[in-house]
């Protein structure tokens, strides 16, 4: 039971992180639909760093870099060059996929080492409990505390407020003296950061090696995970425990031999996605204020 | 004159700044006194607001100076404009909806301040000025008005030694604009200088003591308020007469044209508003003005009433006494009802379509009566463009090429094309929003002719608009809309400008005396 | 600093320029990643856009290659004319290509070709019903087409596994993932030339290419349903104003880009696989996502972006031959030249102006 608990986490992790990085960067405006790239990019670049540093906690910061280093090509088209969020993000999953295959493909067969556990004294040893919550991974806690942070952060600081502003009326937030479209890069480059280390997360721990397309439409997922919490933060963990829940219970199922095919077992996560959008998009149309109004508009700027 | 004795505030000498091959301001010298109330006159697109934004740092001038208090300054953003001490009242608001007053206060200023003491200082300016509104309130659910006193607030808590502010009463009541007007006043006389935009002439006599016209971009005038007229503002400002509006006799019939009972409509989003029980009834040969300021359900109630959106029972509108309630917006037209919506691009045309095109959008199901089935499913160019140029010719639609793109086509001109298709259909009702609503003053009186004309034609006229001088130029009963309330229907005779503004402002008729504003 | 200043109108010329520029552009930067990768640029170059043109039924196969990328981009027009994103299209070729393969299965032994027309209807059905669960719950419930669409392709790839793994599975196929081979008469033959004999791969597949683009063309420009299409892309509120019905237009759109994917599965699955297996598709739904953007939304577009983007895809196979690159590299082109062309697109509605100071 207890392992069950610590591998639904540790399922969760890479979505709770994207899903995070992607929140802010809609709540300032930016849909950035690439979140399955940057993934992938966070993934590769976690592998190549561990594989060649030999240290995993290299392969955090590596993941982290190459998300921003994804999230920077979409800023620069969809901020700088106004092009159509929507279509730019396709693209930016679509170049990752290639250049992760890419980059990838001399890393096929190797393996690197996990990310090891950090026990925290004395909390640690209370039994069950313990060993679900302290004696986690450091990405582990880091998501926890950026969730916690951005929580805060969102509501309470002036920055925060303005990230909000922005999202809210970008044309407003010009005039008011604020740079809309820098403030827009941090926050798509926090997304990017976020969505890096989620992608990073599934080697470090899930699977230590590289395949073509590793995130099997995780980064798809989190996306979804944000409508699903409303943009509201502490929602996301609900939401990535849920789905961490039933990709766990899928594999469960597999490996205890359930009637029913594997296939069908494994729709269960994409299809629990439609169901749950399907849920809130009802309710979303008609409480509308949650979502921010400029999101997925370009800025033009001032006339 | 007592201008040379004044203390300059402000002054700018050469301002020029283009947009491509538009130029918005041409070498315009302006200086402003301190405690001064001056005005900057013009028409639709004279420049104004690319100036005012100037000022504030919004954009930044292609060539000119400004000097502050005799130093040279470079407004590079507004940040820099408030350091300076300029303060900004936008004319569509710099606010944000989702979030709460205090918030939208808070991220404006520039020294660092807690979140509650920013609700106290509201507080206390908002009893010390009279502009009264709930601090935590998110902005989403305050009305026009409060909105605009939130805006001043904000410029308030910075001490502005100048204060900008953008047509602001084109969105208030008469009332609204009394109290704002004295605030102005008291403000100006505690040494704050304002630089107050209008097109509006009673109100720049009423308020200012200097007053700059500006015309295609250049200033050309700068007149001691006090002792000018509106006739000589106007005619300085168009720079030629302005043709009056021709009103013949009425012949009125008393027969009904078109008539909504008991209509109830929920909001469909959250910013939206819902109509309660709209009744309303038009005269064929009559204008009905419908007044009211912006927001309070006129969209609402454009949408019903063309049928972009159907009523529930088809008995809540009538066309001569024939329910037609749950018909949709085409049916409507072939029933001889044009409508026109308030927005102009997006809405009423298509931009990036041409005009022959953006003809058949309204046009096409002419065809389905008469034709045979495999024309009905084309979108026959001919006939469309045929048709545009009629349009075009009949209406004075002043094109850059022939069959342009209706983004090609200045305001005016697109609006007297939207409203000369409307007329092409030859309608018994015609229903239209806001038709002269940021429009050249030439261009809008040749719009008011066309809906006097109409309505000596025998037609029946609903004009929903939030000009007044508009509505009671034209109409012959006059109601008013206000949070989705639409009042009963008055005779234009028996009801005052000050009547109307107190039921615009949500205020019954009869309980006339005025409370303070809550 | 860069400022853009609004068109008044769209330069023609840049209408043909933008996509050129952007396909040069393409070049250069991936050719800068392959150099960064360390492999070599120039051979890079010529395996992926030269070496498909070398032998006449190479350039054969680009067409056949081509085939389902332009049945499929010409549907997944309509819905980005209308603004509606379908990003699905890769499942709905599968669950097309399973439909059809369906009832071509349940008949063993047809041989008549009319047998086809069936088998396309089917595909087309297919297609068009997987298209259908984002549409309804578009229309109805709001759900983000973009999500649902996707999510579904999933689903599909999972549902075809099963499927040719479980109750299709040909029981003489010694384990492997197969259905029986198709009757003749639902299979797509390649085309003979007199005295060639056949050129590669090339198949009667390719005449509903043929007779899709005219089509297509006549129905965006010529007809008040492409009229609707596109005034609903551009100005929502002018189509309810000119009184179309937004719902029914965006179910339209997305039946019928779901049924032309349909149909481009069986078109694939019947002319060049003869059976079901897992893999029917190999990303002609994402790559044809890629081609109508190329193709600027015109179905003349969409033809020559069609074949350019699939001799990318052939270049890129040999390259991984000769080279050991993998294919997926292809997507690296195709992103590159999206991000370009919607920076084109930009530049269609604005000018560049480089200003002084900050």
């Amino acid at each position: 039971m207890e392992a069950l608990i610590l591998t639904i986490i540790a399922t969760s992790i890479p979505l709770l992180l994207a899903a995070t990085g992607e929140l802010i960067a809609e709540k300032s405006g930016i849909l950035n639909l690439g979140v399955e790239g940057m993934m992938l990019s966070g993934a590769v670049g976690a592998l190549g760093a561990v594989l060649w540093l030999e240290n995993p906690y290299y392969g955090i910061i590596a993941g982290a870099l190459s998300g921003v280093l994804m999230a920077s090509i979409f800023s620069v088209f969809t901020i700088n060059f106004m092009t159509n969020q929507v279509a730019t993000g396709l693209g930016l999953t679509i170049f990752a996929t290639g250049l992760t295959g890419l980059a990838g493909a001399p890393l096929v067969g190797k393996t690197i080492p996990s990310l090891p556990k950090i026990e925290i004294f004395l909390l640690a040893d209370i039994p069950i409990i313990g060993s679900i919550l302290f004696k986690q991974d450091f990405v582990a806690y880091l998501s926890i505390a950026i969730i916690i942070f951005i929580s805060f952060f969102l509501k309470y600081s002036k920055s925060g407020i303005i990230l909000r502003a922005v999202g809210d009326d970008h044309q407003s937030a010009h005039s008011v003296g604020y740079p809309v479209k820098k403030i827009r890069w941090y926050a798509s480059c926090f997304g990017g950061m976020c969505a890096g280390i989620g992608g990073a997360y599934i080697p470090l721990v899930l699977t230590p090696h590289w395949s073509e397309g590793m995130t099997a439409g995780r980064g798809w997922i989190a996306l979804a995970l944000v409508v699903f919490a409303s943009w509201i933060p502490w929602r996301i963990i609900v939401g990535a425990l849920i789905f961490g829940g039933i990709t766990i219970a899928q594999l469960v199922g597999q490996a205890r031999g359930w009637p029913i095919p594997s296939q069908l077992l494994s729709m269960m996560p994409y299809l629990a996605t439609i169901i749950a959008l399907t849920m809130i998009s009802g309710r979303l149309s008609k409480n509308n204020s949650v979502v921010p109004s400029s999101l997925g508009k370009p800025f033009f700027g001032s006339q | 004159m007592a201008k040379k004795e004044l203390e300059i505030l402000l002054k700018a000498t050469k301002i020029s700044k283009s947009f491509g091959d538009f130029v918005a301001n041409q070498n315009i010298d302006i200086s402003i006194a301190k405690g001064q109330i001056h005005a900057l006159l013009g028409e639709n697109g004279a420049g104004k607001s690319t100036l005012v934004k100037i000022f504030y740092g919004v954009l930044q001038p292609d060539s000119g100076l400004i000097e502050i208090n005799n130093q040279k300054v470079s407004i590079t953003s507004p940040n820099v404009a408030r350091k300076n001490g300029i303060g900004m009242v936008f004319q569509h608001f710099s606010l944000f909806p989702a979030l709460t007053v205090a918030e939208n206060i808070l991220i404006a200023l520039d020294k660092k301040i807690k979140f509650n003491k920013v609700v106290n200082e509201i507080t206390k300016l908002s009893k010390e000025w009279e502009l009264f509104v709930d601090p935590l309130k998110l902005v989403s659910e305050l009305s026009v008005g409060e909105k605009q006193r939130v805006e001043i607030i904000r410029c308030l808590m910075q001490n502005p030694s100048l204060l900008i502010m953008d047509e602001p009463t084109s969105v208030l009541t008469p009332q609204e604009i009394k109290n704002l007007f004295k605030i102005l006043k008291r403000l100006a006389s505690s040494g704050c200088s304002i630089l107050y935009i209008s097109h509006k002439l009673e109100e720049i006599i009423e308020l200012a003591d200097e007053v700059t016209i500006l015309k295609s971009g250049k200033s050309i005038a700068s007149i001691n308020a006090k002792k000018t007229t509106t006739n000589f503002l106007a005619e300085t400002m168009v720079g030629k007469k302005i043709t009056e509006l021709k009103k013949a006799i009425k012949s009125k019939s008393k027969k009904i044209a078109f008539e909504v009972k008991n209509l109830d409509k929920l909001k469909d989003h959250e910013f939206g508003i819902s109509l309660t029980n709209i009744n309303l009834q038009v005269n064929y040969g009559e204008i009905l003005g419908v007044a009211g300021i912006a927001g309070n359900g006129q969209v609402e109630l454009m949408e019903i009433l063309s049928g972009e959106i159907n009523c529930e029972d088809n008995d809540q509108i009538l066309l001569d006494k024939i329910p037609i309630g749950t018909t949709n917006i085409n049916e409507r037209r072939k029933l001889g009802i044009e409508t026109i919506p308030e927005e102009r691009t997006f809405h009423a045309t298509v931009p990036n379509l041409t005009l022959s095109e953006n003809t058949f959008l309204t046009y096409f199901f002419k065809y389905s009566n008469t034709k045979s089935w495999i024309t009905n499913l084309l979108n026959n160019p001919q006939n469309s463009l045929d048709e545009s140029k009629k349009i075009i010719k009949n209406n004075d639609v002043r094109c850059p090429e022939t069959n342009p793109l209706a983004s090609q086509l200045s305001g005016g001109n697109l609006q007297k094309f939207i409203l000369g298709r409307s007329l092409a259909n030859n309608p018994k009702v015609a229903i239209f929003s806001q038709p002269t609503w940021g429009v050249d003053i030439g261009a809008a009186t040749a719009i008011r002719q066309k809906l006097l004309d109409l309505s000596q034609s025998g037609k029946a006229v609903i004009l929903i608009s939030q000009d007044l001088e508009e509505i009671f130029e034209l109409s012959n009963k006059i109601c008013v809309i206000n949070e989705g309330v639409l009042s009963e229907i008055f005779d234009v005779r028996e009801i005052t400008a000050t009547d109307v503004g107190l039921l615009m402002g949500g205020k019954n008729r009869e309980n006339q005396q005025m409370e303070p504003i809550k | 600093m860069i400022t853009f200043i609004p068109r008044d109108k769209v330069s023609k010329n840049w209408i043909i320029i933008a996509p050129i520029l952007s396909i040069v552009f393409t070049i250069f930067f991936g050719l800068l990643i392959f150099t960064f990768l360390g492999y070599n640029p120039l051979e890079t170059l010529y395996q992926i856009f030269v070496s498909p043109f070398s032998r006449i039924d190479r350039i054969s196969d680009i067409l056949v290659k081509a085939c389902p990328l332009i049945i499929i981009g010409t549907g997944l027009m309509l819905c980005f004319k209308s603004n509606v994103w379908n990003i699905g299209a890769e499942g709905q070729f599968i669950m097309g290509a399973l439909l059809a393969g369906f009832i071509a299965l349940s008949f063993p032994n047809i041989e008549t070709k009319f047998f086809l027309l069936i088998t396309i209807s089917a595909g087309f059905v297919g297609g068009a019903l997987w298209a259908f669960i984002p549409a309804i719950l578009k229309t109805k419930l709001n759900v983000n087409e973009i999500l649902v669409s996707l999510m579904l392709v999933y689903v599909a790839m999972l549902f075809i596994d099963f499927i040719v793994r479980g109750p299709l599975r040909d029981p003489m196929s010694f384990g492997f993932p197969l259905s029986k081979p198709y009757p003749e008469g639902a299979l797509i033959n390649k085309i003979p030339f007199p005295g060639i004999g056949f050129l590669g791969q090339l198949h009667y597949g390719i005449l509903f290419v043929f007779l899709l683009v005219p089509v297509a063309w006549i129905f965006v420009n010529k007809t008040l349903g492409g009229f609707k299409i596109n005034v609903l892309g551009s100005a929502p509120q002018a189509a309810k104003f000119a009184g179309f019905k937004r719902n029914s237009i965006i179910i339209t759109v997305l039946l019928l880009s779901g049924g032309l994917a349909g149909v481009a599965g069986v078109i694939e699955v019947s002319a060049n696989i003869g059976q079901l297996q897992p893999e029917v598709s190999f990303g002609y739904g994402f790559t044809a996502i890629i081609v109508a953007f190329l193709g600027r939304l015109s179905p003349v577009g969409i033809l020559f972006a069609g074949i350019i983007i699939a001799t990318v895809k052939l270049g890129a196979d040999n390259a991984q031959m000769t080279m050991g690159i993998p294919k997926v590299v292809t997507g690296l082109f195709e992103g590159i030249l999206l991000f370009f062309l919607l920076t084109g697109e930009t530049l269609q509605k604005y000018k560049i102006k480089w200003s002084e100071g900050k």
